[in-house]
């Protein structure tokens, strides 16, 4: 039996950082009901999720928080900022993302990202920053331990038992003893699990640096490739190392990032459905991150020429179908590490 | 109905969402979820039907520990403060939104950058209370591990605030930002900041210490100090303390607010208040609770005891370290010296001597006579206001808008309506001095 591989569309939101193009629509410093009519645009059109690009150098707001914001305004697109991993505190990190799903109702992802600039590391002022592999292997660290504790509280944990005075189940609640090269945590999380269990952790791994990262630890990975070859040949790595850590590869999805202007191209939003439907049809891709040149202007194009053609030629959604981001991408919710095996038959 | 008396000092509100601990009552079948969004919007909504000045999120970066597992008695469980925070932006539209985070534990350009965030998401509606803390066991869960002394803990916390009001100054509304550096005693960082000063300029800082040490920072730095007396004597002698520290930096008594945490509890009737207070607190202080709390006294495994009977005989042991995760009694001989002097004076049990010793309640009677005891306190300056700490999530404020809030309007203490958007607004309190040179 063949099955149709569904095909995963999201698009990055944050204003460019070096502001809008002058003369072009959307002028101005982005307005919270800006960012709002945004992501209403992209949920209306199927979109699986948004991204919200940040740095500590880059100007604009705090992504995680923007996205907090605008999540009581949405209903069904899954929400996923960029959090870095070098200058923060994974406990505060994971925190934050635990609690963005809680808010969004289990729309919340987190793209793991690094600080590699020396200025970043002097708004810090406790160490410079290492080389790309140590902070990537950092990330990966952040990353596991995320994981950890938001399995720390298995789902059942809250009993509320009156007979015997107890709220939660201590035997549910779990240290996660977490040492690694830069940090160590005691566990569990001060969150209760989250509506997705874990949230869906995307991870650009364009950088070779990054792809060990990915392959460990993203739901969702981010590639960019000039052909479909190129890109089929990134997924199938991906797709090798992921089982290499006894992940199933069928769990991770790949999708091509790419930038685009759609103003500049005549033709441009058709040629772009066109290729997105050859490399998704092709195998070389499970979707594409589209990020626009100029939101204001680009998404709504993006919407109506790209998202809408792929839907009326049956490769897209007509609507949203579940309720969570793993819903929307077609992953399971995970059963807690820490939970007795055989406990989710 | 009153005439308007506008000389009357006003009164300021805040409603604290329920805690985890032994306040919030959760065997209560009317008793909902402490993490799911809808009773943060909830009780948001509450309060700001009730035209208070903020909404209170407290902190905890630890779970409670007791003798070396993890306390299950009390509710436990909370989500991080400013992303809360930041989705109830959504949902309110004049409600101040405090966030109490930790000076220790955090740097001040990622914190100044993440509140300066929460205060132009909320078009100015941002407040900080700020903590310290000092347990190498929270710092379990950090990088920087370990602790910090008493003494550290405040001049850290005082560098850090005045840190993020550098930051805030560094890029003025509508102008070019410029480069910042900072280097003091804890820390040494420079470079540009990439948010737009906040709307409020600075968002509003609270302070939460009593000690000496806390009121000086609080009189140097903070907007509002979330105090611990809700006794009128106590009140009073804290208020004339801390605002007569306030000359020293230059500052007038109306720019520090005191609002001490304050519990209530309503009734038809004083005696139906009474009663209700009591159920309460028997809710509060369960037959386990009761045992914990001498333990936590103690310092002693004291489960063999029966929680209905007499008080033990032996005596605290003061360098337990049984409790983990929670402010350590100060002086537990003379608390538990106490604690038998009201046993013995009342015949009470173990159970009977917590309830009385802890379950306090601060106003208890009709509406009205809560409303006249409120006003009462601000009127004679033991304090400035109240936040509010309802037992039940999160519904544990409904009858105090509905039934309380219209007479201390009709008593001309309290705003009718909003009649600023920033929360500095609500509070009267004025636009911080520009410190970053000429803009």
């Amino acid at each position: 039996m063949t099955r149709v591989r569904p095909l995963h569309l999201a698009a990055e939101i944050a204003p460019p950082p070096a502001g809008p193009a002058p003369g072009s629509a959307g002028t101005g410093p982005r307005t919270v009901a800006g960012t709002v009519a945004l992501a209403r645009l992209a949920e209306d059109a199927g979109l699986d999720f948004l991204t919200h690009d940040d740095s500590f150098a880059r100007p604009g707001l705090d992504a995680l928080a923007v996205l907090a914001r605008i999540a009581p305004e949405t209903r069904a697109i899954g929400l996923v900022p960029t959090v870095t991993t070098t200058h923060t505190e994974p406990f505060h990190v994971q925190a934050a993302v635990a609690t963005l799903d809680w808010v969004s109702r289990g729309r919340a992802g987190w793209r793991v990202a690094v600080s590699p600039g020396a200025d970043e590391a002097r708004l810090f002022g406790r160490r410079p920053a290492p080389p790309a592999a140590e902070l990537w292997q950092e990330a990966s660290e952040a990353a596991e331990v995320a994981r950890l504790l938001w399995d720390s509280w298995e789902d059942d944990a809250e009993i509320r038992d009156v007979a015997t005075g107890r709220f939660v189940d201590r035997r549910k609640l779990h240290h996660v003893g977490f040492e690694g090269a830069t940090f160590s945590v005691k566990g569990p999380s001060i969150v209760p699990r989250p509506p997705q269990g874990n949230p869906v952790v995307v991870v650009d791994a364009t950088r070779p640096a990054a792809r060990e990262t990915a392959a460990r630890h993203a739901d969702v990975a981010l590639i960019r490739a000039s052909s479909p070859e190129e890109a089929a040949a990134l997924r199938a790595e991906l797709h090798r190392a992921a089982r290499a850590h006894g992940r199933d590869p069928g769990l991770l999805r790949v999708l091509l990032t790419l930038t685009a202007d759609l103003d500049a191209r005549p033709g441009g939003p058709a040629a772009l459905a066109g290729l997105v439907a050859d490399w998704h049809g092709g195998g070389a891709v499970d979707g594409l991150h589209f990020v626009p040149a100029v939101p204001e202007r680009d998404l709504p194009r993006f919407a109506a020429g790209v998202a809408g053609p792929l839907r009326d030629r049956g490769l897209f959604r007509t609507a949203h179908e579940g309720a969570t981001l793993r819903d929307h991408l077609g992953l399971p919710r995970p059963v807690s590490q820490y939970a007795p095996k055989g406990a989710d038959a | 109905m009153t005439p308007p008396r506008p000389a009357r000092k006003q009164i300021h509100l805040a409603a604290h969402f329920p805690g985890v601990n032994s306040t919030t009552v959760w065997a209560d079948p009317r008793s909902g979820s402490q993490i799911d969004f809808s009773s943060f919007e909830h009780l948001a909504r509450t309060a700001e039907r009730g035209l208070f000045d903020f909404f209170f999120l407290a902190e905890g970066l630890r779970l409670r520990e007791h003798a070396g597992r993890i306390h299950d008695l009390d509710v436990v469980g909370r989500p991080e403060s400013i992303t809360v925070l930041n989705a109830l932006a959504a949902v309110t539209d004049r409600l101040g939104l405090a966030a109490t985070v930790s000076a220790t534990f955090n740097e001040p350009y990622e914190l100044a950058r993440r509140l300066a965030s929460l205060d132009h998401l909320s078009g100015g509606r941002a407040a900080w209370n700020v903590v310290t803390s000092s347990d190498a066991f929270t710092g379990e869960n950090f990088r920087r591990g370990g602790f910090l002394d008493r003494n550290d803990r405040y001049t850290r916390a005082a560098e850090f605030v005045a840190t993020a009001r550098e930051l805030w100054d560094s890029w003025p509304e509508g102008g070019e930002r410029r480069r910042f550096a900072h280097h003091g005693q804890h820390f040494a960082i420079e470079g540009e900041v990439t948010v737009e000063r906040p709307p409020q300029g600075h968002p509003v800082v609270i302070q939460a210490g009593d000690s000496d040490e806390g009121r000086e920072f609080a009189a140097s730095a903070a907007d509002v100090i979330f105090s611990r007396h809700s006794t009128p004597e106590a009140g009073r002698a804290f208020h004339a303390d801390v605002k007569r520290r306030l000359g020293r930096y230059g500052r007038r008594p109306e720019e520090l607010k005191i609002m001490p945490a304050v519990t209530y509890v309503l009734g038809e009737t004083e005696a139906e208040a009474r009663e209700k207070a009591a159920l309460i607190s028997r809710q509060q202080v369960s037959p386990q609770n009761a045992l914990l709390a001498l333990e936590q006294v103690w310092g002693r495994d004291l489960s063999s005891y029966d929680p209905d009977g007499p008080l033990p005989d032996v005596d605290p042991e003061p360098d337990s370290t049984l409790v983990q995760g929670r402010v350590r009694v100060a002086d537990p001989l003379a608390v538990a010296a106490r604690w038998r002097a009201l046993s013995e004076a009342k015949g009470l049990s173990i159970r009977e001597t917590v309830v009385e010793a802890t379950a306090r309640h601060s106003f208890v009677g009709t509406p009205a006579s809560v409303a006249a005891a409120l006003e009462e306190h601000v009127a004679t300056d033991a304090a400035d206001g109240f936040i509010l700490v309802p037992h039940l999530t999160p519904g544990g404020l409904d009858d105090f808008v509905d039934l309380v809030v219209p007479l201390l309007q009709e008593r001309g203490v309290f705003r009718t309506e909003y009649t600023g958007t920033t929360l500095r607004s609500h509070l009267g309190l004025p636009a911080p001095v520009w410190k970053g040179g000429t803009p």
